[in-house]
């Protein structure tokens, strides 16, 4: 297997985007991606997108978003995994490039998420349709069962629990493409509206519109087009039961753990190693669980570390320096891609106000359902 | 939401609650060719008696339009006494009478129905048994 | 031996009380609770209808069978607020409860008397010895118009009778039935509620075919009122079951078990016969049991069953009707809740 760098980077801004429609927002990143390259023509395009049918009633994306950004001819797919789909997109490039088949690859992903009415629906087919969506169940309500067994098994308060989203809305504040680039406060938490109890509205990260899109090459041929490249270090993936209710412990999401040792193992570190994480915190108790399983903190221990600070600047590991899903925004197939770029800025120097200082290995966690599939990437700075 | 064609075919799970025993001592609800833990493909039939223990639950605030008109409603994860779980709705209970390891009925009820004029969907919910 | 060999009844454990709906729209709650004799009613859960009505009535009436249900030959539901104007309840029941699918299954109708018309069908086919067992159900989850005085009374519920040869709870002995062309009470097709005469449902109506039907049966049987233990009438009100069966010959006290109209409501096609179901609960061997329901449209059909002495052994095995009825589990709905748990409302469309 070849090397593989991420040689540029382009994204749209994550929010309502009202004036712009699916290709729209594609092409947008894409060509930004590109130009912040050097690129002009690619060998290969993969999209993320959980839902575009239901979203944007627009199948067959990968032929789309060639057309619309001047590469009719290349081989172009779609990739999903539900929310994971923007880092499984990553790790399809990964391999192409990887394996030799191809040496300049687009990624992107993307989600029109502000055109439908119903999208606690579109989100709930990411779960079991037949056996849990069809009771009733939403994606917070699955969540926040996650949050109601872990809180009951560890003591984790409400409080502390409230102290993920705060940190997360507290580094957004430096993030430009960011949805929500203000700092929310406890009371802001508890007082916002009830979602899927214990879970509240900030609990939650929102609904957005956005795209993102890194361009790969070959690691020994990074230098032809740029010097503000990364190399992807470590790639692993894995599966989960699809149903919340077949996760044996329900306070552990075992397919981020697989993941996570598979990138670990490629990648030949440790959790020690690792100067920042960029994880899937969907819901605020997400993070908690991941930063558990990717091996930042002990089981059941998270909860009470990250409201103590240890993950933000000065702590343990930064978590999540871009604002996460939640500040951020979480565009669900764009996010596995925005995921990577935050990486990129973060081992290019690039990343103004929210740089982690001497950031040399980054990760990134994207997570499909309820843990049904995870994606992590160990990135380096060259 | 389910066309007539998709509910028809789940029906023995969800009016009967047949379901299959594996080797590994894993039950499923749904049909499965394969035991997810021992990868065996033998299993025994068996028809859960419908009572269980919740392991930990929601109350839904925010539902998709399905479910809109049911707000506030509790979903529970539910282990069977056969050691099979579910996803379901509670129905007929106080919301303080909701815990983890409250024990629970399952009975038949409306889940929802496809609009004015499409089909009624039934199925499991889950009582707690005060 | 024919008979019963299984019952069950099922109550909703919502209610609303005659007085939220008198206050709603300005009439006097007690002239409701003492005219009508309607302290509260009951209500289906948001998530109840017909179907699952029968459904848990008829696991009830299993209970006490104690038989494979794929042995029961026919099934019918009789109700007038089945979920589907075209597409049978009975199928969604049978498959829930493991019966066929070599059974015959058919829904009916005809207003409150539906129940005991599949009682009646079901009971046919086991004296005949076409087959071993049968089953027939009245439910309904009913509907009286915002302001009529029907909203008082129509309620939901219902109860499930397994006839048989063997094992028999409390065996038939006589049954009769009265009908004629009369339009007291109707619900025209796509329309929500239903509408009715008014005064003209009563003695036209209501007095003349119970009495019609109960002196036959009377006569037929050559008993008197004052051989049964028990009496019960279909119950539109509380007021005129304790007419109608004052007029027959019958006492209070004969009356008083299967008179559960005050808390319940009307549940239609559930109402006599989960009255019978109140009354097979307490009942002791020997025990004679009067019956006569009452369909507007209109019909009475009557039976005379004699309780057995397996009735001892059954009684304890599924909920009794009258805990379901006074549960503390209770719900009690304001009036803007109630329009909203019976659609009574336009909602959008999702």
């Amino acid at each position: 297997m070849r090397d593989v760098a991420i040689i540029g980077v382009g994204m749209t801004k994550f929010g309502e985007l009202w004036e712009q429609n699916i290709r729209d927002m594609f092409a947008e990143a894409a060509l930004k991606a590109m130009e912040n390259a050097n690129v002009e023509k690619i060998d290969a395009l993969y999209v993320g997108a959980m839902s575009s049918g239901l979203y944007a009633f627009q199948e067959h994306l990968g032929s789309l978003m060639a057309d619309y950004i001047g590469q009719v001819g290349v081989p172009a797919v779609r990739i999903e995994s539900a929310c994971s789909s923007g880092g499984q997109a990553v790790r399809m490039g990964f391999l192409d490039v990887a394996s030799g088949m191809h040496d300049i690859v687009l990624v992107g992903g993307v989600e029109k998420m502000w055109d439908v009415e119903d999208g606690t629906f579109v989100l709930a087919t990411a779960s079991d349709q037949e056996y849990e969506a069809y009771n009733g169940v939403t994606f917070p309500g699955l969540y926040a069962m996650i949050a109601r067994a872990y809180m009951e098994k560890y003591g984790l308060t409400r409080e502390e629990l409230a102290q993920v989203p705060i940190k997360n809305h507290k580094h957004a504040v430096n993030n430009p493409n960011a949805q929500y680039p203000f700092e929310i406060d406890l009371k802001t938490v508890l007082n916002s509206s009830m979602v899927a109890d214990p879970l509240r509205l900030m609990d939650c990260s929102p609904i957005t519109d956005g795209a993102a899109c890194i361009i790969l090459c070959p690691l020994d041929r990074a230098k032809e087009f740029t010097d503000k490249y990364v190399k992807i270090r470590g790639v692993g993936a894995a599966s989960g039961p699809i149903a919340l209710h077949d996760h044996k412990d329900l306070t552990r999401l075992e397919a981020v753990f697989l993941a996570g040792q598979r990138a670990y193992n490629m990648a030949g570190v440790t959790p020690n190693d690792i100067n920042f994480v960029e994880v899937h915190d969907c819901f605020s108790i997400a993070e908690i669980v991941v930063a558990e399983e990717l091996g930042f903190f002990e089981y059941g221990k998270g909860g009470k570390a990250i409201a103590e600070g240890q993950g933000t600047y000065g702590g343990k590991i930064v978590i999540n320096p871009s604002g996460g899903l939640k500040a951020k925004g979480h565009p669900v197939g764009a996010t596995g891609v925005a995921q990577i770029i935050e990486a990129y800025y973060q081992l290019t120097n690039q990343a103004g106000k929210r740089q982690v200082q001497n950031a040399r290995i980054g990760m990134t966690q994207n997570m499909g359902g309820s843990g049904g599939s995870c994606v992590v990437h160990i990135l380096e700075g060259m | 939401m389910a066309n007539s064609q998709r509910y028809t075919r789940e029906i023995p799970h969800r009016y009967r609650l047949e379901a299959q025993k594996f080797p590994s001592g894993f039950v499923s609800l749904p049909r499965r060719l394969v035991d997810p833990i021992s990868g065996k493909k033998e299993f025994e039939k068996i028809k859960l008696a419908g009572f269980g223990t919740i392991l930990t639950y929601t109350i839904i605030h925010v539902a998709s339009d399905h479910f809109k008109f049911q707000t506030p409603f509790a979903v529970a994860i539910i282990e069977t006494d056969e050691g099979a779980r579910l996803t379901a709705m509670i129905t007929d209970t106080k919301f303080e009478d909701i815990k983890i390891g409250a024990k629970v009925e399952l009975v038949f009820r409306k889940i929802m129905e496809e609009g004015a004029s499409g089909i009624i969907n039934y199925g499991y919910k889950a009582k707690v048994i005060v | 031996m024919v008979g019963i060999v299984g019952y069950g009844a099922y109550v909703p454990i919502y209610r609303i009380k005659s007085s939220t709906i008198a206050n709603q729209w300005g009439n006097d709650p007690s002239s409701i609770e003492r005219g009508l004799m309607l302290i509260e009613k009951t209500v289906p859960g948001l998530d109840e209808d017909t179907i699952t009505i029968s459904i848990a009535a008829a696991k009830n009436a299993l209970k006490r069978a104690r038989i494979d249900p794929k042995k029961i030959g026919a099934v019918y539901i009789g109700s007038e607020s089945h979920p589907y104007a075209v597409k049978p309840s009975g199928t969604v029941l049978i498959d829930a409860l493991g019966i066929g699918p070599d059974v015959h299954v058919a829904d009916f109708e005809f207003a409150c008397k539906a129940g005991t018309e599949a009682m009646y069908v079901a009971y046919s086919h086991v004296k005949s010895g076409e087959m071993d067992y049968a089953m027939g159900i009245g439910a309904d989850t009913s509907q009286g118009a915002p302001g009529d005085a029907l909203e008082f009374s129509a309620s939901a519920g219902g109860s499930a009778f397994i006839f048989g040869k063997e094992n028999v709870v409390a065996e038939v002995l006589y049954t009769h039935s009265y009908t004629s062309d009369t339009p007291d009470f109707w619900r025209r097709e796509y329309q929500m509620y239903p509408r009715h005469g008014g005064r003209f449902t009563g003695e036209p109506a209501y007095f003349k075919h119970i009495l019609g039907c109960g002196r036959a049966l009377l006569e037929k049987s050559g008993m008197k009122p004052e051989d049964f233990q028990y009496a019960v009438f279909h119950m539109p009100n509380g007021r005129f079951p304790l007419k109608v069966g004052k007029d027959l010959g019958f006492k209070q006290e004969q009356m008083t078990e299967g008179w559960i109209v005050n808390f319940m409501g009307n549940t239609y096609s559930g109402s006599s016969i989960t009255g019978l179901t109140a009354i097979l609960d307490v009942a002791k061997p020997g025990d004679k049991i009067f019956l006569v329901s009452f369909g507007s449209g209109a019909g009475s059909d009557g039976f005379i069953f004699q309780v057995t002495d397996k009735i001892t052994e059954v009684q304890d095995l599924a909920p009794k009707t009258r805990d379901m009825l006074n549960t503390p589990q209770k719900v009690y709905l304001d009036y803007g809740k109630y329009v909203a748990y019976r659609k009574k409302i336009h909602f959008n469309e999702y």
